[in-house]
């Protein structure tokens, strides 16, 4: 087992968002988890990242044998946890070639390795952009600094190519995309699955998964995971919409 | 959410590195001024009348002025009867080479990590090195002489070019000009002094590395640059001071002469002692900073302003020839206590003039950061240009910026534009870092590298590094 959560509880300012999550994750595996707004699916990515914003209030979560919850957000990243931002931030004055050389290099010194040198790295970033067909001219440009929806989105998953994470948490990634850039993010991320790395897909819509096809596909509603199946369970979600699941939940709750 | 504003909050208000002082013998006036001080300081300089002259008229001017207050900054009233206006090493050595220099003064710095010889070696820079108030070491200068170049302390080049200093003394900042630079023309003790003749571009970029030493003295430098028609030159200034209470007081005036169709480049960093996290003691900077550009000159000011407890300072360029250039590069940051009121005057004369403002402020803890610039554009400057911008980046929520632009248009086919804005360093913005591995002490260094990315690439090389050090700020070295 890659990552197990269970029973977390979270708050944020004062109200409680997840009420007793359980997931379980194998390496290579990609799990969808989809529910309506607001039903806590943000809040899971970024608590698995460790964002200050929230406090974990219950429950474990156990990446690779360790206990995550003990760890600070760069040490998590270090370790492998990789979150795609919904809202990814812009950094001014700071390139993105050099962001990301700061950012593999500190993963390198974690795990006891040396800096990777300037060619290196270079034909490395080019490895990685010629895999995802990414613009080099966007690889000169101020991190995230004047990019479109979809430039930003496929920034990330250049920066997630880049650092070889164990998992990806992929957070509302296709929000504000057009087909086309979905289309290209999905290839991107399909292009990063192996047998040893696993992936959230976190999602409102079904759509995505068109695209990224899913090994297992939760229902987060309630701040709870009420269903798991198989990729139809998204295609039903997609019929039906999410209104039936919360009332079975609800009716089986009261 | 706290955790991290506290540690950024600790990075930016880390204890000031260079904090020590050197035992060495000095020859010091007791404290206190009046007209037999100027005289005093005039005779044991062995300067001529002139400048005697010079001084005392200045001095009486002094006395009728008082300290501005126009500015956005708390002083406490300063005791001008508690200060020593005079000390110099007591060994006054003719130096041929380094080799010579007091070792004490070379341990100096060495601690400060600027061993001398090293940057004589490596870097290619003459180093006229003020210690206090005298000049101790100066190199170079035989390089620099064949190609007729003077680059010497200013005393020296009293002793040695006094129709040069006579000519161009005051003929930027008037001794006349206001309280500080009126005390400084009254009692400068020494600084720098070059002229670059006729159409000579300079080799290598030439260095002053200031420090304040002795207690209770103020340090008032005097620095004028003369770049004559065709020439150019890069200057270079870094300071920083022993840690001590006693509030310091710093008042120096710097005069650029640009004639026709030359370049001066001035670039400094000042770190002189803050003060400590409760804001007591630091270094009191009131500068006086002015260059005055012919025809189709250039002056360009680029200044990291990272010391002072309190720092004054508006380097300013006269634009009096036509098509002449004025440029203003800054950054300066303000942590726990201290405060700084800092900016740039472009005074618009001559047709087709240009200049550009780029202002970086970072405050933190408690500093309060103010920007204080004006253009004025002259009737008869047909077809001046201005473009300013003015950043400011907070971090924590008790630090305060503040921009004041003035603008005075007198002729109507000038174009002025202004860009201001203000920014906090985002929980968001570090929380990204820190998600790909990045540490927040280097993610804080990353984003405040970045906001003062445009005023780091004015400065020369070896500046730029030194700049980033004290930033703490990990290199942006890699493809830009």
């Amino acid at each position: 087992m890659l990552l197990e959560i269970k029973d977390l509880r979270v708050k944020a300012e004062d109200k409680e968002i997840l009420k007793g999550l359980n997931l379980s994750v194998n390496a290579g595996e990609v799990h969808a988890v989809m529910g309506p707004n607001g039903s806590g699916k943000s809040t899971l990515a970024r608590v698995l990242a460790g964002h200050p914003g929230y406090e974990v209030t219950g429950g474990s979560i156990t990446f690779d044998g360790k206990d995550l919850l003990e760890l600070e957000p760069e040490e998590r990243a270090c370790e492998g946890v990789f979150m795609a931002f919904q809202y990814p931030v812009e950094i001014a004055g700071i390139n993105n070639t050099y962001f990301l050389k700061a950012a593999v290099n500190a993963v390198r010194k974690y795990h006891g390795k040396s800096d990777l040198d300037a060619v290196e790295f270079m034909q490395l970033l080019r490895a990685k952009a010629k895999l995802l067909e990414m613009d080099q001219a966007m690889l000169g440009r101020s991190v995230n600094e004047g990019f479109s929806g979809g430039e930003k989105k496929r920034n990330e998953i250049f920066q997630m190519a880049m650092l070889e994470p164990r998992l990806g948490v992929l957070d509302e990634t296709d929000s504000g995309l057009d087909i086309d850039a979905l289309k290209i993010v999905s290839n991107g991320v399909n292009a990063l699955r192996t047998p040893d790395r696993a992936m959230i897909v976190v999602t409102h819509y079904q759509r995505l998964l068109n695209y990224i096809v899913p090994d297992v596909v939760h229902v987060l509603t309630g701040g709870r995971i009420v269903r798991s199946g198989g990729r139809e369970l998204a295609l039903e979600l997609e019929e039906k919409g999410y209104g039936w699941i919360e009332a079975e939940t609800a009716g089986a709750r009261g | 959410m706290s955790t991290s504003t506290e540690t950024i909050e600790q990075l930016a208000t880390r204890e000031y590195k260079y904090g020590f002082e050197t035992e060495i013998e000095t020859d010091q006036f007791a404290p206190g001024l009046d007209e037999d001080v100027v005289r005093r300081l005039s005779a044991t300089k062995g300067e001529p009348e002139w400048l005697l002259e010079f001084r005392l008229k200045a001095f009486r001017v002094w006395q009728k002025m008082t300290a501005p207050t126009w500015h956005n900054l708390k002083i406490e009233p300063i005791d001008y009867q508690a200060i020593s206006y005079y000390s110099a090493p007591k060994k006054k050595p003719e130096l041929k080479s380094l080799d010579e220099v007091d070792p004490e003064v070379r341990r100096t710095f060495e601690k400060l990590g600027i061993p001398i010889e090293e940057q004589k070696a490596l870097a290619g820079v003459a180093v006229d090195a003020v210690f206090d108030s005298v000049s101790v070491a100066t190199t170079f200068r035989e390089k620099l002489a064949e190609l007729g170049i003077i680059f010497c302390s200013f005393s020296e080049a009293v002793k040695e070019h006094p129709d040069l200093v006579r000519q161009y003394l005051g003929s930027v900042v008037p001794y006349t000009d206001n309280f500080f630079a009126s005390l400084n023309s009254a009692v400068f003790s020494d600084g720098s002094f070059i002229y670059l003749p006729r159409g000579v571009r300079c080799p290598m970029e030439l260095s002053t590395y200031f420090r304040i030493n002795a207690k209770n003295t103020g340090q008032f430098e005097r620095t004028l640059i003369v770049a004559d028609e065709g020439a150019s030159v890069s200057y270079l200034e870094g300071c920083t001071a022993p840690m001590r209470d006693e509030n310091q007081l710093h008042a120096a005036v710097v005069e650029l002469v640009a004639l026709d169709g030359s370049t001066i480049k001035y670039s400094t960093i000042q770190n002189w002692y803050p003060g400590d996290a409760n804001g007591k003691g630091g270094i009191y900077n009131f500068v006086t900073k002015r260059g005055k550009a012919m025809a189709n000159a250039k002056i360009t000011w680029t200044q990291v302003e990272t010391g002072s407890a309190i720092t004054w300072k508006y380097p300013s360029c006269i634009l009096v020839g036509d098509n002449s250039i004025g440029e203003f590069y800054s950054v300066a940051t303000t942590n726990n206590w201290q405060q700084a009121d800092t900016g740039t005057k472009m005074i618009h004369l001559g047709k087709n003039t240009r200049s550009t403002i780029v202002s970086k402020g970072i405050s933190a803890g408690f500093g309060q950061n103010t920007y204080r610039g004006e253009v004025r554009v002259g009737k008869n400057a047909h077809n001046a240009r201005n473009y300013s911008q003015c950043d400011s980046l907070l971090i924590g929520d008790r630090c305060g910026a503040h921009t004041f632009p003035y603008l005075e248009i007198k002729n109507t086919s000038a174009k002025v534009e202004h860009e201001a804005s203000t920014s906090k360093i985002g929980e968001d913005q570090i929380f990204y870092c820190r998600q790909r591995g990045i540490p927040t002490e280097d993610a804080v260094n990353m984003i405040v590298s970045g906001f003062c990315k445009e005023v780091f690439r004015e400065l020369p090389m070896e500046f730029a590094v030194e700049a980033q050090k004290l930033l703490s700020i990990s290199l942006e070295g890699s493809v830009g």
